[in-house]
């Protein structure tokens, strides 16, 4: 029978990772027992990282917010600071399961999966989030382009655990918007998803940036999408013409959730949804 | 055969009083209730975390007890749909759900109510549109909702209304 450990500092996590070099991390484990019990096989040693110290607040440091791997969604959708500076990643949280599993699931799990459906994910991508990694080797920091190398697989060392996820806080007030669709309200996973950063100076868009989630082995972005929306107001036409190359960008496969010809036009119809923000203007900015 | 051999000893309170026992750490905690404590009021559905059926509370959280192992409760407070008639909020669901004809086959309900139970007691002024984002993640294969979200709204609107003249 197989241990399941709980250690409270980075000293006994290491210790716990040396003496049990085939052990697993379990944050909330709602992807790992459920892929474990597919195996039918007995777990292997565990490491719980639920009473970790320092893994589940979410901090202000200086211009960054800074959140612990082993925050719950239901923590990170719903934390002050979470919700003044960074709303995109509150709706991508707030996007998975439903309630019950949001108080299990946490962020580092679901980075950790690097599903190309992973709701937090392109929010993430989009504010350019850094990962601290650590190791018995000491720390180290990866962009997520960096982290996420594939289809469920991450740049994470074997023993290797996903630390803190640090995000500089989003500069003159840009929109901030994700939206998912899955074939249910809760408890599906996304057939397509977008996150948008979007910031608008006197009525145009001065930066754009946009991406997409379930369409692709990876997150997916698209400058001439981006392109298409800059110095422009946000209107029908600059949001057709980006979806047009939206359409271009995204690599969809056909699943039992929806055909790769759905999720194309779904991507599409999610950009010119930003239509609802036609009126928005930079507040920031003006003094 | 689903009783793997070695044990380790935890404590937790389940349901308001202390309890200590010797469990295979990697036990499910809808196996340690349902089958060695047992409770079997807990139930199981899907098994995957995806119908809500096993929900209980833990530090008054809803939590899915198909995903969880029984290392996990260590020092935790643990509230089941057997404790529900001893709460007040609790008490009332019970007879919401009676009233409004709630229950079909009845396997999802434990889940629903200890689902509309935390709701609740966080935001007693909860409407049906929070009331049906509460219940989200619970799934139920009979009634179709409406008298669910009849009970737990009639629920909210007791515990608001003054006390009433007899
Ligand atoms: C019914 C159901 C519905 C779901 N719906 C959605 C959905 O709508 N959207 C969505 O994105 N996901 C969904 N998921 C997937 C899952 O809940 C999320 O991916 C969740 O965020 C995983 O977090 P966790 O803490 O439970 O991870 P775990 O299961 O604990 O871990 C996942 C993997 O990451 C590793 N790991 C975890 N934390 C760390 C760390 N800090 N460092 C290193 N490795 C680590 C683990 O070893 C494991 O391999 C759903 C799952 C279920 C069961
Ligand atoms: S049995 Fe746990 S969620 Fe279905
Ligand atoms: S009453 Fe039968 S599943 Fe809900």
């Amino acid at each position: 029978m197989n241990p399941v450990l709980f250690p409270r500092t980075k000293e006994m996590l290491l210790s716990m990772v040396k003496a049990y070099p085939e052990a697993r991390f379990m944050a909330g484990g709602t992807d790992l027992l459920v892929a474990l019990r597919q195996k039918q096989k007995a777990l292997p040693p565990l490491i719980g990282l639920e009473r970790m110290a320092g893994m589940g607040d979410i901090l202000k440091e200086g211009e960054e917010i800074s959140i612990g791997a082993a925050c719950t969604l239901r923590e990170v959708a719903s934390h002050p600071l979470t919700r003044q500076h960074l709303p995109l990643l509150c709706q991508g949280a707030a996007s998975v399961g439903g309630p019950a599993l949001r108080n299990m699931a946490t962020l580092g799990g679901n980075l950790c999966t690097a599903s190309p459906a992973g709701d937090t994910l392109p929010a993430l991508f989009l504010l350019d989030a850094r990962l601290d990694l650590l190791s018995e080797t000491g720390l180290r920091t990866l962009s997520m382009e960096a982290f996420i190398t594939g289809p469920g697989r991450t740049a994470l060392l074997p023993g290797e655990l996903l630390h803190r996820i640090r995000i500089s806080i989003p500069q003159n007030t840009p929109i901030q918007h994700f939206e998912k669709v899955g074939n249910r309200n809760a408890m599906a996973i996304a057939v397509a998803s977008l996150a948008a950063l979007i910031r608008m100076e006197q009525g145009l868009v001065t930066e754009a940036r946009l991406a997409w989630g379930s369409v692709g082995p990876k997150v997916i972005r698209s400058s001439e999408a981006e392109a298409a929306l800059m110095g422009k107001p946000l209107r029908e036409e600059s949001l057709k013409e980006a979806a047009f190359h939206a359409q271009k960008a995204v690599q969809p496969i056909s699943d039992i959730r929806a055909s790769a010809d759905y999720r194309k036009t779904v991507s599409a119809s999610l950009l010119q949804r930003l239509i609802l923000y036609r009126d928005s203007d930079d507040k920031g900015e003006q003094s | 055969m689903s009783k793997p051999p070695e044990n380790a000893p935890i404590s937790f309170f389940l349901n308001g009083s202390p309890l200590s026992l010797s469990v295979a750490p990697g036990r499910r905690v809808v196996d340690l209730l349902r089958e060695d404590l047992p409770l079997t009021g807990t139930k199981e559905g899907c098994g995957t975390g995806e119908c809500g059926a096993c929900t209980l509370l833990v530090d008054g959280l809803p939590m899915l007890s198909c995903l969880m192992l029984a290392a996990q409760l260590e020092g935790r407070n643990i509230e089941t749909v057997e404790s529900l008639e001893k709460d007040p909020v609790g008490e009332k669901l019970i007879t919401s759900f009676e009233e409004k004809g709630a229950v079909q086959c009845g396997y999802c309900i434990p889940g629903m109510e200890m689902t509309a139970l935390a709701l609740l007691r966080k935001h007693p002024d909860a409407d049906r549109e929070d009331i049906r984002k509460g219940l989200s993640g619970n799934l139920c294969r009979c009634t179709g909702y409406v008298k669910i979200l009849d009970a737990v709204e009639d629920t909210a609107k007791t515990l608001k209304a003054p006390k009433e003249m007899p």
